[in-house]
């Protein structure tokens, strides 16, 4: 456990101790208050809520996340310090974890910097307090499994860009899942009724959507967690499988 | 300290290591010799835990690594070939990492920290990011994470590349200082630094090993080890030939040649008959022939190093 935040600390100060880390909470930022307030239509809804700006989140998530994620394994490749991780005295595992809880506290800092958000919209109105809790719980869940997904990209290559376009494409599938275009084109293949279901089960959208309504559902938790869980033990085996 | 039984690795059909098997002890500097891609690097990513054997197996300090890879792994440090490090950290800020992972914490850190910057002479570029060094400071920032816990045994792969002759022979004095109660490991293919810091030599060619034995033993093995060569003055090509072909003791061929105005001959050693020297000495003493050198070869490892490996360097092209 130690030694995980030993590699978490390490991590964040690198994130801090380049450009990535600015750019990216910039570039965030601006875009979250783009489509929050453009392409939203955050006054014209007028409604005390933030809806408007947790519906971005999976598109935005989608392309920024793989930038933080495809560093992770890529880049120690590249470098060669891969092997000297691979031979100090921790596990796999703690390597993994370490990795993974850096970007994901970065990608909380993110968050926690649209808090200017929410404190607009009770200057502004009395929202409901519930939704915009879970909301940002769901966005938070929901940056891990992306999160996860582009560090297991990363682990299968050194190249930054092919990593970071397949985390995008893996990331992009699972949002597109469960949307009428991809389960009609099921339906039409013959797809049963049952099968359709699981498949719009396993979008990201259908569970976060439950969570910008205000329903912190137990499922839609384990659905993130298990996201998670499994990206980062395939990340483990691949790591394994690329040095034999 | 360093077991390795029976070590093989394939990639894919592609055989990189076939059966290498050595031992290295407390005190000794074991030297890994081998030409470009001889599978050096390979079989000491196996040693680390870094690249899995296909089979095979390797004991560090008692502790088998596949059953007990962070028992093993606390015991050794390791140099990687190109000494990566994390480019965006201070030198201090690596070795501090380092430190923390080898379960070093508060004063000990400080000091061991402190006592790698000053070991390795990095106390001016301490606090300098590790992107910004030339080689020279990179490879032994990566040199001083691997000694910074003082561990007793050393992995090194190609400790010297990169720097300049005054670092490289302070590197060797330093190996050979800490060689006297530590197990090291040492990859090179430059010759000089067997000679002057190894205790053992292992030579791996095409992924086999080919020689196990001291500098001393390897060095044997040339065709000039034994051999005799003086120099004469005032004397005739011929008669100089014509005594030292009747000398029992001397090989074949004898060759002499004029170089500045004196007679340089050597002559080599017949296998099975000592005392070539002394009988030389004798000869020359006899006739009254004034020399003003007369020493026995003791071989050459290049040559060595080149009849061990070029067999396999000339079926290597042959297969290319």
């Amino acid at each position: 456990m130690k030694k995980t935040w030993f590699i978490v600390k390490r991590e964040l100060a690198s994130y801090f101790n380049s450009p990535i880390a600015y750019v990216f909470l910039i570039i965030f930022l601006l875009l979250s208050g783009f489509f929050t307030f453009m392409m939203g239509g955050f006054f014209r809804s007028d409604e005390a809520s933030l809806i408007r700006f947790f519906v971005w989140h999976p598109w935005l998530y989608m392309l920024l996340v793989p930038a933080i994620g495809m560093r992770l394994w890529a880049e120690e490749r590249r470098m060669g310090t891969l092997e000297l991780l691979c031979t100090l005295p921790l596990s796999a595992s703690q390597a993994i974890m370490g990795k993974f809880l850096a970007g994901w506290i970065f990608l909380g800092i993110a968050l926690l910097l649209t808090l200017p958000m929410p404190m607009t919209v009770c200057y502004l109105g009395d929202p409901d307090m519930g939704p915009i809790l879970t909301g940002y719980i769901g966005s938070f869940l929901m940056s891990g499994a992306y999160l996860a997904i582009s560090g297991m990209t990363s682990a299968c290559t050194r190249n930054q860009v092919i990593s970071f376009i397949t985390s995008v494409v893996v990331c992009l599938l699972l949002v597109l899942v469960g949307f009428p275009p991809v389960t009609n084109l099921l339906l039409k293949w013959g797809a049963s009724s049952n099968l359709v279901d699981f498949a719009a089960h396993l979008s990201v959208m259908f569970h976060f959507e439950s969570m910008q309504r205000g329903v912190l559902d137990l499922r839609d938790v384990v659905y993130f967690v298990s996201l998670i869980g499994f990206a980062l033990f395939s990340t483990n085996i691949v790591l394994k499988q690329h040095r034999s | 300290m360093i077991k390795a039984n029976n070590l093989f690795k394939w990639y894919g059909s592609k055989q990189v290591v076939d059966d290498v098997s050595f031992q290295v002890a407390k005190g000794e500097v074991l030297g890994f010799l081998g030409p470009n891609g001889a599978g050096k690097s390979t079989t000491m990513r196996m040693l680390t835990g870094f690249l899995p054997m296909s089979s095979g197996s390797v004991e560090i300090g008692g502790h088998v690594l596949v059953d007990e890879p962070l028992k093993a792994k606390s015991l050794f440090g390791y140099l990687p070939e190109n000494a990566p490090a994390y480019a965006d950290m201070t030198v201090e800020g690596f070795l501090e990492f380092t430190a923390s992972m080898r379960d070093l914490s508060g004063d000990a850190k400080r000091d061991a920290v402190e006592k790698a910057i000053v070991t390795c002479h990095l106390g001016s570029v301490s606090k300098q990011s590790i992107d910004t060094l030339s080689k020279g400071y990179r490879h032994r920032t990566c040199f001083a994470q691997a000694i910074l816990h003082d561990p007793p045994i050393l992995i090194l792969d190609e400790p010297t590349d990169g720097l300049d002759p005054n670092q490289k022979h302070e590197m060797r004095e330093l190996i050979k200082r800490m060689g006297q109660d530590k197990a090291i490991i040492v990859s090179t293919h430059i010759l000089e630094e067997v000679e002057a810091i190894c205790t053992r030599v292992i030579i791996i060619d095409q992924g086999k090993l080919v020689f196990n034995g001291t500098p001393a033993e390897m060095r044997a093995k040339s065709a000039e080890a034994g051999g005799v060569t003086i120099r004469v003055q005032g004397v005739q090509k011929p008669d100089l030939t014509d005594v030292l072909e009747r000398i029992p003791e001397a090989g074949r061929p004898i060759e002499v040649k004029e170089v500045d105005g004196a007679l340089v001959a050597t002559i080599p050693h017949q296998s099975g008959k000592s005392g070539l020297a002394a009988k030389i000495k004798a000869e020359l003493d006899r006739r009254s022939w004034a020399f003003d050198e007369l020493h026995t070869n003791s071989g050459r490892l290049d040559d060595v190093f080149r009849a061990i490996t070029s067999l396999d360097v000339a079926t290597n092209q042959e297969n290319n």
